[in-house]
């Protein structure tokens, strides 16, 4: 089962979740559906197809990008994470706080906050529920999410404790 | 506990049915109706496209009868002659290349007659558009109680209102979805997203006309159903299972955002009137309310959806004359369906609002209006319903107005608003109650049926139809068994729902899945026990012991412990009359909003937002949390931003650009508590919690602006949402 068929394939090179893949990709080809249906790496989802819901973030050279809005042919040279990248031990929190209900935001969710985790300078410019507005959730209301990612950067860096000011 | 399935979620490695690969698969798609209504004359296939690479299904290839089996089964399942809204469909294709059927859909053109379309339900129809009966009204309910008339003549004051809601989409964060194929034998497997296996089971073999050893269906981990996946999913089951005959071959159908915006069901838009008889304390004296929804185009679920918002349109208030007059129109676009709440968000809403309008007319304080009429322990509901709970309602509203900082912020915002410039702030209050599982006699006719196995290993198996779509089923159940058998989360096991191997605990709405399937985890857990001859109360490793025990005396065998509903004693209901006990029991709340209006965007932010509610025993407190803080949300999107915009019955925003719903920066944290009174007949004493949050936001959240404005407002915010726009249209401008 494919989502295109291609007759002008392009090869490119890029990094995956720290290896090296070489990969031939029909050029109008979303990351999305090369990652979900090439790849067979289900983790990222679909939610809107056009930016809006986050479902999709991954992260392109560490910054948050939305896989329905990227093609492919573009990330020759660059390096990509998804979901599938991230360590088990970093989640109990999100796990406990109820991160998660029905799960197709969490993942991009995940993604989201692992970013933030990395570069907690972001935090002095903007809130966490500024930083986490691309992801549209329509079962925890945000609490859940809000207070999981507060618990796990507190956790990896308590000097700096957040709290959520509202 | 933490939830069950929560790290395969977490890490991406739960697999929905777009996630699933499966090999032959063909992609399907439906090609749709342009127009409101009219015949078909023609179906055109381009001429000059390849066609022979496409599996084509029309309504000559349905097997069976060409109808989604649901209450009236007046729905089919493709067009044949004649199309009822745009989007309808007509034809299905598959093909292995996604992009190759969308692009074949747009090869496919209609030779429609137009025949004239209904497309306001709130208008009497005219002759050429009747399509339903004599009137185009689906449904017509009626709840009577005292003498109305008589109680009018009497009263010293007559208050008025008229209160509408706007349409809402669900937006599941995954689509709908769903995938069919068949074996050797020609039995039939779907699988997909969806809340309720046996309906689509029912829909199968109706239009698929097989018996049910030859129906299979599994639900897949469901991405969010908040009723969108009640009934819809029946009509993608149908559509891939056709096309899999046709082409011998599996066939997925995964709708994208457009098509599932624009194709599948949403709230019912809804118009209340409330005329209201009161004393000069604001005593309530008598009700005359009516209810009209708009249906869509066929009935699918709007007469049960009528049911229990009139059912619940009085509020939760002693009056002793109600007369409640309920319609479900007919209209010419998507029907609409299933969403969280089921009628009662529209009736709360006007009564709530209806309640602020007479304590605003008679200059008597919103709260002290409800505190004079909230039903206490004795007094009836309008179906006469006697309310006997223990539950302190007004205790309940007290606790909130604490929680809130009602007073104090109640004064700090007159001071507020004297000075600023361009904000108002202001305070808003509901009063809301919800009904417990199925309306009426709608258990006892279900007869709902569940199992707990004891495995070899000595563990269980909870065998459900009920299905995880995030509420938390999973978890829940395992905490209701581990709690009635001692048994570590781990020894419990809960059965994929796949029809060929769980039995029909009914279908998960109408937040029965908790109380009622719940109940019947414990009860086929005594069952086992029973069967093992342990005593009722044996717990732990005993029973772990003799589950094994058996195994070795009865090798090869299933030891299953069984557990059907039976209607706890006292409870009478008449369907004829809709007199008598409604609902076996209601969860009760008040709501507080704190809002703030910006003059110069006419933008309306909520401060913030108490929940408190009485819902039974707390099972999980997380789950239960989660659960109020996201219907919440949901409330807040529908109070202030939701908006279906129709253009001859097709909803034409139909993306996430143009149809917005809250992110994380639009709402506040919502503040949760809850009172718990058990319920003897709930599982652990748990009552339904999974709607209550939708029924109280909007009303709150329009009371707290219509405060924020009540120095501005030239018009009642009484329809919503409550959109820059309209807040406009409400408001004499700042700087006039
Ligand atoms: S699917 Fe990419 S942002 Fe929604
Ligand atoms: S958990 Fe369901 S959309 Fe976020």
């Amino acid at each position: 089962m494919s989502t295109n068929t291609c007759t002008n394939p392009i090869t490119i090179s890029l990094t995956l979740n720290s290896k090296p893949l070489s990969i031939a990709v029909d050029p109008a080809e979303r990351l999305l559906d090369t990652l979900r249906y090439q790849l067979g790496l289900t983790g990222t989802k679909e939610g809107c197809a056009e930016g809006e819901c986050g479902a999709c973030t991954v992260l392109i050279d560490d910054q948050p990008a939305n896989a329905c809005l990227v093609l492919t042919c573009q990330l020759a040279g660059r390096f990509v994470r998804t979901i599938e990248s991230i360590n088990v031990d970093t989640l109990h929190h999100m796990h406990e706080q109820g991160t998660t209900q029905c799960g197709a935001c969490t993942p991009g969710v995940v993604m989201c906050a692992q970013w933030i985790n990395e570069h907690q300078d972001v935090l002095k410019h903007q809130s966490l529920r500024q930083l986490m507005s691309g992801n549209l959730c329509r079962c925890t209301g945000y609490d859940g999410i809000i207070l999981g990612i507060e618990k796990t950067l507190n956790e990896t860096n308590p000097a700096t404790a957040h709290k959520d000011p509202r | 506990m933490r939830r069950r399935e929560g790290l395969a979620k977490l890490t991406g490695s739960e697999k929905y049915i777009d996630d699933l690969s499966i090999p032959g698969c063909l992609w399907g798609m439906a090609a749709r109706s342009p127009v409101p209504r009219g015949i078909i004359r023609q179906i055109h296939f381009a001429k000059d496209f390849n066609w022979s690479e496409f599996v084509v299904v029309d309504h000559r290839d349905i097997p069976g009868t060409n109808e989604i089996f649901m209450i009236q089964n007046d729905q089919p399942v493709l067009a044949a002659d004649r199309v009822m809204h745009i989007h309808e469909p007509v034809v299905l294709l598959a093909h292995p290349d996604r992009q190759a059927c969308r692009h074949a859909i747009n090869q496919i053109s209609f030779d429609i007659d137009p025949l004239p379309a209904a497309l306001d339900y709130r208008k009497v129809p005219t002759t050429e558009q009747i399509q339903y009966a004599s009137d185009n009204v689906f449904a017509h309910l009626s709840v009577t109680k005292g003498d109305v008339e008589q109680a009018f003549k009497d009263a010293p004051h007559v208050i008025q209102g008229i209160y509408e809601t706007g349409a809402q989409e669900h937006v599941y964060l995954e689509n709908q979805g769903m995938a069919a194929w068949f074996d050797d034998q020609g039995v039939l497997t779907v699988q997909g997203s969806m809340q309720c296996p046996y309906y689509v089971v029912n829909a199968l073999k109706h239009a698929l006309k097989l018996d049910e050893s030859r129906v299979r269906v599994i639900q897949s981990p469901t991405g969010g159903g908040f009723g969108g996946k009640e009934d819809y999913p029946s009509n993608l089951a149908c559509y891939a299972a056709l096309l899999a005959l046709k082409a011998q071959q599996p066939v997925k159908i995964i709708y994208d955002r457009e098509e599932d915006l624009a194709a599948t069901t949403k709230r019912h838009p809804a118009r209340l009137k409330h005329r209201t008889a009161v004393d000069d304390q604001g005593r309530l004296i008598a009700q005359d309310i009516e209810m009209i929804i708009d249906g869509g185009a066929y009935v699918t679920l709007s007469p049960v959806v009528l049911s229990r918002g009139i059912i619940h349109a009085a509020g939760p208030y002693a009056c002793d004359h109600v007369r409640i007059e309920g319609k479900a129109m007919l209209s010419n676009s998507v029907p609409f369906g299933a969403f969280r709440g089921f009628g009662v968000p529209q009736a709360a809403f006007a009564m709530e609002r209806h309640m602020d309008h007479i304590a605003r007319t008679l200059g008597i304080d919103a709260v002290e209006m409800r505190r004079r009429n909230l039903i206490r322990d004795g007094q009836s509901l309008s179906t006469g319903q006697v309310i006997n709970d223990g539950t302190d309602r007004v205790a309940l509203m007290d606790l909130a107005l604490k929680e809130s900082g009602w007073a104090g912020h109640i004064k700090d915002h007159a001071a507020f608003n004297q000075t600023h410039p361009y904000l108002r702030k202001g305070m808003g209050l509901a009063c809301i109650y919800h009904g417990s599982g199925f309306t009426g006699s709608g258990e006892v006719h279900l007869a709902s049926k569940l199992h707990v196995a004891g495995l070899s290993d000595g563990r269980i198996e909870i065998r459900s139809a009920n299905t995880e779509i995030g509420q938390g089923m999973l978890t829940v159940f395992t905490r209701i068994a581990s709690h009635r058998l001692g048994l570590e989360p781990e020894q419990i096991v809960i059965a994929e729902a796949d029809t060929s191997r769980v039995p029909n605990s009914g279908p998960t709405v109408a937040s029965r899945t908790t109380m009622v399937a719940g109940k019947l985890v414990e009860n086929a857990c005594s069952d086992l026990l029973d069967q093992l001859g342990l005593p009722v109360h044996e717990t732990g490793q005993v029973v772990v012991d003799a589950i094994t025990a058996w195994h070795l005396d009865n090798p090869g065998q299933e030891l299953v412990g069984t557990a059907q509903y039976r209607q706890p004693p006292g409870i009478n209901w008449d369907d004829k009359t809709y007199k008598g006990d409604a609902y076996g029991t209601y969860g009760w709340a008040t709501y507080i909003a704190r809002v703030q209006v910006d003059l110069r965007t006419c933008t309306t932010t909520v401060l913030d937002f108490h929940a408190v509610q009485e819902i039974g025993t707390v099972i999980n407190n997380t789950l239960a949390t989660g659960q109020i803080q996201g219907g919440v949300v949901q409330g807040i999107g529908w109070a202030l931003m939701e908006e279906c915009c129709f253009r001859e019955g097709a909803m034409i925003n139909n993306q996430l650009t143009n149809y917005i719903i809250p992110t994380a920066s639009d709402v506040p944290g919502i503040s949760v508590s809850f009172l718990e009174n058990p319920y003897e007949h709930g599982a652990m004493g748990a009552k339904g919690l999974g709607e209550l949050p939708m029924d109280g936001p909007a009303p709150a959240i329009a009371n707290a602006v219509a405060d924020a404005l009540s120095q501005l407002l030239i018009d009642q915010p009484d329809t919503i949402p409550l959109t820059p726009e309209r807040i406009m249209s409400l408001t004499t401008p700042i700087h006039a």
